[in-house]
């Protein structure tokens, strides 16, 4: 009796505890999906000689086909697959790279440094691009002025270069973060397999490849999920190059291309196909990532 | 025995190496250390550096420390269009503090739930609170303001302040932290006592998750802070933007209009400051967030 009278005022302090974020969630994350959902279904067409206004029709997967034949879309991906070609690899390895100093027995001043390399996460990422466009841009940078003087000519701005334009702001942003991170995971693993591999007479070097390294394979999982999926929001960067770099158009990423759907071309039904699409892509890439990781450990 | 010949043999390995590559290698490790620092910081030091330049003194040498106009730059600043960036400013600071306030207390409330309470149907309610984890936020932004125009409530405070308050990470963490660092023993006692679940909660239990809390409530503030996607597809009206918009609508004059840059470099360095403040001073509390997702 008491037992049970237990439980329902536990129920009861469950639902008050977990009530205004539950509510929240729905609100703003569960239902906004369905709607938008929904509205990836319809399409709006003017009827008759633009008098009258427009009206709503059922288009099926209709909005879905419009966004994944137009090459426009499409392209945005190839973007995505290149910047993550150009990025993963820098970003991931830089970050470990770095870890594994922090983490060797000759690094100084590990704080220290652990907090320089973190700074840049802490910077907005729209300032972050604003900074590097001005840095990119001749006559205001002292990177393109010292380069130049050194006999070295690079146009960070030219359409080649775009791509790795936008790689090194994201570099910037994000390798710090993931160097705390894996930092983190290294000083987890117990002290005596390190020492182990020591006595065994493995170096630092070897002891970092063979020992550590694997024994934080779950981080470095981790960092490349989430590093794809924000990927594939890339937006922030590039709209802030749109305009100086003439490679990078209004819909140069499929972030974009939504944007560019919902607030140029007013279309809706386009716009909410392409963002569902987007979410879509995330949750399969991720599925995927954390099946050949597992797959990996067993 | 077989141990002290074991060590003799790797001493006479070990020692025809002289002192010198350890030496060696240590001056590498930290060089590498302090070349990736540099790159970090000199972004940064330049931000820093070009907000005491005058229009036309941005293109000149960066080393020429003649000139000092950072305090003229912030007189400017705060008087261009009407004094708009201190009102952004004001803005940020409002959904950002009280944004990541109210979003910290649900995010931990509802993770001290689902760890101290059993209910049915609990762990599936986490689950789907996980996979809210991993919703790009910006796809999520076009569906929410698509949702916000159908209520009539685009182009309002509440359009960027609601969707903010919610941190599924946050849920997650909270869980983490409630099962670490409050004892079961502790609402047992409470229980026993007579007092509420609720009475425990509030005056028990989030005292002893306030660390869990300031970190929870550091990340949903710099996340608001950063926030560009959202304030950009919901306001129109200037007078709502926070200042990553405001600094937007600047940047996209800023090609015909040069008279802004020295506004807009000034304005980025003062936005970046409370984010550097509270992450400097809080360190311990962002490391504990990291490290509690890359460890487990």
């Amino acid at each position: 009796m008491a037992r049970s009278s237990q439980k329902r005022t536990e129920r009861g302090a469950a639902a008050m505890l977990l009530g205004p974020f539950m509510v929240l969630f729905v609100a703003t994350l569960v239902v906004p999906i369905g709607y938008a959902v929904y509205l990836s279904l319809f399409t709006e067409r003017s009827s008759g000689l633009g008098f009258g206004g427009t009206e709503t029709l059922f288009a099926g997967l209709g909005n879905y086909l419009h966004a994944l034949s137009d090459p426009a879309f499409r392209d945005g991906f190839w973007v995505i697959v290149g910047y993550l070609v150009g990025y993963v690899p820098v970003m991931v390895g830089g970050a470990l790279l770095l870890a594994l100093l922090l983490d060797s027995t000759l690094a100084r001043a590990k704080r220290f440094f652990q907090l320089t390399l973190y700074l840049p996460h802490a910077v907005p990422g729209l300032i972050a691009a604003i900074i590097w466009l001005y840095l990119y841009t001749p006559g205001l940078s002292p990177v393109v002025s010292a380069m130049r003087d050194s006999g070295l000519s690079w146009n960070f701005l030219s359409s080649d270069h775009a791509l790795s334009s936008v790689v090194n702001i994201a570099v910037w942003e994000w390798i710090g973060y993931n160097v705390v991170i894996f930092y983190a995971a290294l000083q987890a693993i117990p002290r005596e397999v390190i020492e182990a591999a020591s006595v065994d007479g493995a170096g630092e070097l070897r002891t970092a490849l063979s020992i550590k390294l694997p024994m934080i394979r779950a981080a470095v999982v981790m960092t490349v999920m989430f590093t794809i999926i924000g990927a594939l929001q890339l937006f922030t960067e590039p709209v802030i190059l749109n305009g100086a770099n003439p490679a990078v158009s209004a819909t140069w990423t499929p972030n974009m291309y939504a944007y560019d759907a919902a607030f140029r071309k007013s279309d809706y039904g386009l716009a909410a196909a392409a963002s569902i699409l987007l979410a879509l892509a995330a949750a399969a890439l991720s599925f995927v990532v954390t099946r050949v990781s597992q797959r990996r450990t067993a | 025995m077989t141990l002290t010949v074991e060590k003799t043999v790797r001493a006479e390995v070990r020692d025809p190496l002289p002192a010198r590559p350890k030496w060696a290698s240590k001056v590498v490790v930290n060089a590498a250390l302090l070349l990736a620092t540099l790159y970090t910081l000199l972004p940064l030091t330049w931000l820093l550096v070009a907000s005491t330049r005058s229009l036309g003194g941005l293109s000149g040498d960066v080393f020429d420390f003649s000139e000092f106009q950072f305090f003229d730059n912030v007189g400017a600043l705060t008087k261009a269009d009407g004094g708009i960036y201190l009102r952004w400013y004001l803005n940020s600071l409002l959904y950002a503090v009280v944004g990541a306030g109210l979003g910290a207390l649900f995010a931990v409330a509802a993770g001290y739930a689902f760890d101290k309470f059993s209910f049915k149907g609990k762990e599936k309610l986490f689950g789907l609170v996980l996979v809210g984890v991993l919703v790009p936020t910006t796809a999520l932004a076009l569906p929410l303001y698509l949702l916000a125009s159908e209520l009539g409530v685009v182009n309002t405070f509440w359009a960027v302040f609601i969707p903010v308050l919610v941190n599924p990470f946050g849920v997650y963490l909270a869980r983490i932290f409630s099962a670490s660092q409050v004892p079961d023993e502790v609402l047992e006692a409470a229980r026993m006592d007579g007092a509420g679940e609720l009475t425990t909660f509030w005056s028990i239990s989030l005292r002893m998750l306030m660390p869990g809390f300031v970190t929870v409530f550091l990340f949903q503030f710099t996340a608001i802070w950063n926030n560009f996607f959202l304030p950009l597809v919901m306001l129109s009206d200037r007078e709502l933007y926070p200042l990553s918009l405001g600094l937007y609508s600047w940047h996209t004059i800023v090609a015909a209009e040069r008279e802004y840059y020295p506004l807009l470099i000034t304005g980025a360095l003062l936005a970046v400051v409370p984010v550097v403040v509270a992450f400097l001073s809080l360190q311990r509390h962002w490391k504990a967030g990291l490290t509690s997702g890359a460890v487990k």
